[in-house]
């Protein structure tokens, strides 16, 4: 037997969607250069793949030690918000009054981010909450939280440097790409480069065996959390550079169910043990590829949810051995 | 007197594997009869027969007089014959009510009838005289009480056989005593009941009769009388007790040097008890004793998994609490547990990171061992194990039991271990591969390691320990060095009262 990625079946979904567009859809792949940036649909699907892509780089080696990080979109808010007040300063606001900081912006909203995470690590690790009711935790307060530190406003604010994280290009592609690169080079990096990927992957395997050979798991889920809280905060940046406002009640709504999914589409078991960091990119960008296709084609928007789910189902079956066995069967016979 | 239950010429078959041969097995009505046999002797398929888990490829079973044969522990239930499993096998979360009356709630109109299950659960208990309430949740309950509801479950559908497979391995002693004095009013009662268990104080302690299987084969049904501890031993593990020798026995020179670590009086609650020895460089302390009797206990504690309760723990003449794994690592310690599946493997990785991961533990997870290197490394143990197939970027879970028990090792030689706890290393492996662990312990130890070496099979223990803790009912009961070595005085330690 040949050993596939456990990725390839959702980037072979991906290449279909993406044939499928070349013939069908006028103009997906037409690319140009205006004031020296590219633009269309492919460049596009980029950049809006890049929260839910960070999302899923720390969603990965959560999964991957057998837990998952329901807070990731709480956390994208909370980070949005610091960074909008330390801006704008709103009145009513715990960051009303003094001067407004654009360049401490992004450090304090990434440190309160990395904080939210090390706190749901702790409650696991140490006091061994269950991983969804720990996260659920923030999921729920997070958002609370956010709307305490905004004063229940959306905070709106305007400064062209923050503002470029989002809009701003670099060589061409947005700069929210770049970050994504960046951040995906740093993951493989940091799990492939030293032992961490195998010690999490040996973690979410065996627990107990993993104990027995001295794993510090409880450092292992630390660190596994807190990446994953970083990325949000990345991720909250910036959609919050994107919009210029921190919405406390909508921002990153739902992503952390999208990051699953790009992981789980991306061929690591929600089980836990081995991951792909490569998988959950193919998956984060078959998931923002099926939603540009919608929308590009005129299909309603409600019906955008029910083709994403299709897409899953379809890409889930095909890396089940079982299913896969089934359907050969049927072609022979 | 005629038995109640009688089985005839049972046999059965797993694929090639005999489990069981011509077994008979009489069962009388107000008997506690107890079923003895090592691991592997044939007890659990036996009892599987009567239960209807296994129906029996051939013999019969008769029921007072009609022949059954009981397809599913339904079937098994409704001629009157009732299991209680070693783990209680009830739900934790729900009252001991519906734990009692699952699957048989009384039903009216408007579903399950409260009141009448109440006073049905009630009336049950009371028949045993046991103090609980109904509606407190069974994880509420010690584990001698849940082991009671368990039988009290079992009766309800009015039994008449009781089978009891190993139900007292986690209670302790003032548990066992209550539980004991319940067997004893049911028998009183009538009921005729099997009891499975490895302890022998406890078989002298209720049993009326002993039947002993050993390989498949029924050895014998003696009255307890008839059957002193010894010849129990002897039969059970098939050799005669007076006939032993140790010509085999090689003698090995008694080891220098400072203890790595030393055992005073060591003792965990509901675990094990009076452990007191040392491990030198270059000894190989067996410990020796029927499954059950606290082998893997005291490896635990010794590797740090569990704690002691009470007594001295040193190392390198330190005294210390307790340990953990990762200190028991970084003190040069390993442990080789006799759980593959569940302590040893992880089943998605490949034989390679399996095999390293220890290794890179040591390294610590920012100093990557580079993968040439560690393909390296992995080929040469495996080469040195012989370890089937040779691919080692397959993931283990595809391997054989004694290929992956073999990377397992692999996995402990990789860091050099001053001292390495084996738990039934050889177990499941066939007799090459048994060789090959074996030999490589030997040369090891002459080279200065030292091991605990825990074995069902008394030769391997007596060939290749230079001192044997015996070990009964959860406690060393004797320590043997040098000459004193032989399968007979361990077999006798084992039996004396």
């Amino acid at each position: 037997m040949s050993r596939l990625p456990t990725w390839a079946w959702a980037a072979m979904v991906l290449i279909g969607l993406l044939l499928f567009n070349l013939f069908l859809t006028p103009g997906f792949f037409h690319v140009e250069v205006r004031d020296g940036h590219l633009y269309g649909s492919l460049i596009d699907v980029l950049n809006r793949a890049v929260p839910v892509g960070l999302l899923s780089l720390g969603m990965t080696l959560v999964i991957a030690t057998g837990g998952v990080d329901l807070s990731v979109g709480a956390i994208m808010a909370i980070a949005g918000t610091v960074a909008a007040e330390l801006i704008a300063r709103p009145t009513g606001t715990p960051f009303e009054g003094g001067k407004s900081a654009p360049g401490l912006a992004a450090p304090m909203a990434l440190l309160t981010a990395l904080g939210c995470g090390l706190f749901n690590g702790l409650l696991i690790a140490t006091l061994n909450f269950q991983p969804i009711v720990a996260t659920l935790l923030l999921m729920v307060a997070g958002r609370g939280v956010a709307q305490l530190l905004a004063n229940g406003q959306i905070v709106t604010f305007s400064e062209p440097a923050f503002a470029s994280l989002a809009r701003g290009a670099t060589f061409g592609l947005p700069n929210p790409v770049w970050m994504l690169l960046g951040a995906f080079v740093v993951f493989s990096l940091l799990t492939r480069a030293t032992a961490l990927g195998l010690f999490v992957e040996a973690t979410g395997s065996n627990p107990v065996a993993a104990r027995y050979v001295g794993i510090d798991a409880r450092a292992v889920k630390i660190i596994a959390y807190a990446l994953s809280g970083l990325c949000a905060g990345l991720a909250g940046l910036v959609i919050a550079a994107d919009i210029q406002a921190a919405d406390a009640n909508n921002a990153g709504l739902y992503l952390e169910l999208d990051a699953i999914l790009a992981v789980s589409v991306g061929g690591t078991a929600l089980a836990g043990g081995r991951f792909s960091l490569v998988g959950s990119m193919v998956g984060a960008l078959l998931m923002q590829t099926l939603t540009t296709t919608i929308l590009t084609r005129g299909v309603s928007p409600e019906t955008t949810l029910v083709l994403k789910a299709a897409v899953v189902v379809v890409v889930c079956l095909l890396q089940a051995p079982s299913f896969r066995e089934i359907f050969r069967r049927r072609v022979r016979a | 007197m005629t038995p109640i239950l009688e089985l005839s010429g049972i046999g059965k078959r797993f694929l090639s594997v005999t489990a069981l041969d011509n077994v008979d097995f009489d069962l009388r009505a107000g008997e506690i009869h107890a079923l003895m046999g090592e691991n592997g002797a044939g007890k659990s398929t036996l009892i599987k027969t009567m239960t209807g888990v296994y129906p029996p490829d051939a013999g019969t079973i008769r029921m007072e007089g009609a022949a059954i044969l009981p397809r599913s522990p339904d079937e098994a239930v409704r001629h009157g014959i009732s299991t209680v499993y070693q783990e209680v096998n009830l739900v934790p979360n729900l009252s001991v009510m519906e734990n009692l009356l699952l699957g048989r709630m009384p039903k009216g109109p408007f579903g399950i009838k409260w009141g009448a299950a109440r006073e049905r659960a009630d009336r049950a208990i009371a028949r045993l005289d046991l103090k609980v309430d109904v509606r407190a949740p069974l994880s509420s309950l010690s584990i001698a009480m849940q082991q009671m509801v368990a039988i009290v479950r079992a009766l309800d559908v009015s039994a008449k056989v009781l089978i009891l497979d190993e139900p007292t391995s986690s209670l302790d002693a003032s548990e066992v005593d209550s539980l004991f004095a319940v067997i004893r009013r049911l028998r009183d009662e009538g009921l005729a009941i099997v009891f499975v268990t490895h302890f022998l104080d406890q078989v002298y302690a209720i049993s009326d009769r002993i039947t002993v299987l050993r390989n498949g084969l029924k050895v014998g049904t003696w009255t307890v009388a008839e059957l002193p501890r010894l010849e129990l031993v002897s039969q059970m593990i098939g050799r005669d007790a007076s006939s032993l020798d140790r010509s085999a026995l090689t003698v090995l020179s008694s080891a220098q040097g400072q203890p790595i670590i030393g055992a005073e009086n060591l003792r965990r609650r509901n675990s094990v008890a009076n452990l007191t020895f040392d491990i030198r460089p270059g000894e190989v302390l067996g410990l020796a004793g029927l499954l059950g009797s606290g082998r893997t206990e005291t490896v635990r504690l010794l590797f740090g998994i569990d704690g002691p309760d009470s007594g001295t723990l040193s190392l390198d003449g330190r005294r210390i609490s307790r340990l953990r794994p990762r200190e028991a690592i970084r003190h040069g310690i390993g442990y080789l547990s006799e759980d593959r599946k569940r302590e040893g493997l992880f089943p998605e990785l490949s034989i390679r990171e399996n095999m390293l991961v220890l290794h890179q533990v040591k390294h610590g997870w920012y100093r990557r061992v580079s993968k040439a290197q560690q393909k390296a490394m992995a080929k040469e143990l495996a080469e040195r194990l012989r370890v089937q197939p040779p691919d080692v970027e397959r993931p283990i879970q595809y391997l054989s039991g004694g290929n992956q028990q073999k990377v397992l090792l692999a996995r402990w030689l990789a860091v050099e271990p001053r001292l390495l706890l084996l738990d039934e290393p050889t177990r499941g492996i066939d007799v090459g591969a048994k060789f090959e662990i074996m030999s490589l312990v030997e040369s090891l130890r002459q080279a200065g390691r030292s091991f605990v070496f825990v074995s069902s099979e008394l030769p391997e223990v007596v060939r290749s320990s230079t001192k044997v803790v015996v070990m009964r009912d959860r406690k060393a009961v004797g320590t043997l060095e040098g000459d004193a070595i032989s399968e007979e005085r361990i077999v006798r330690e084992i039996a004396a009262p």
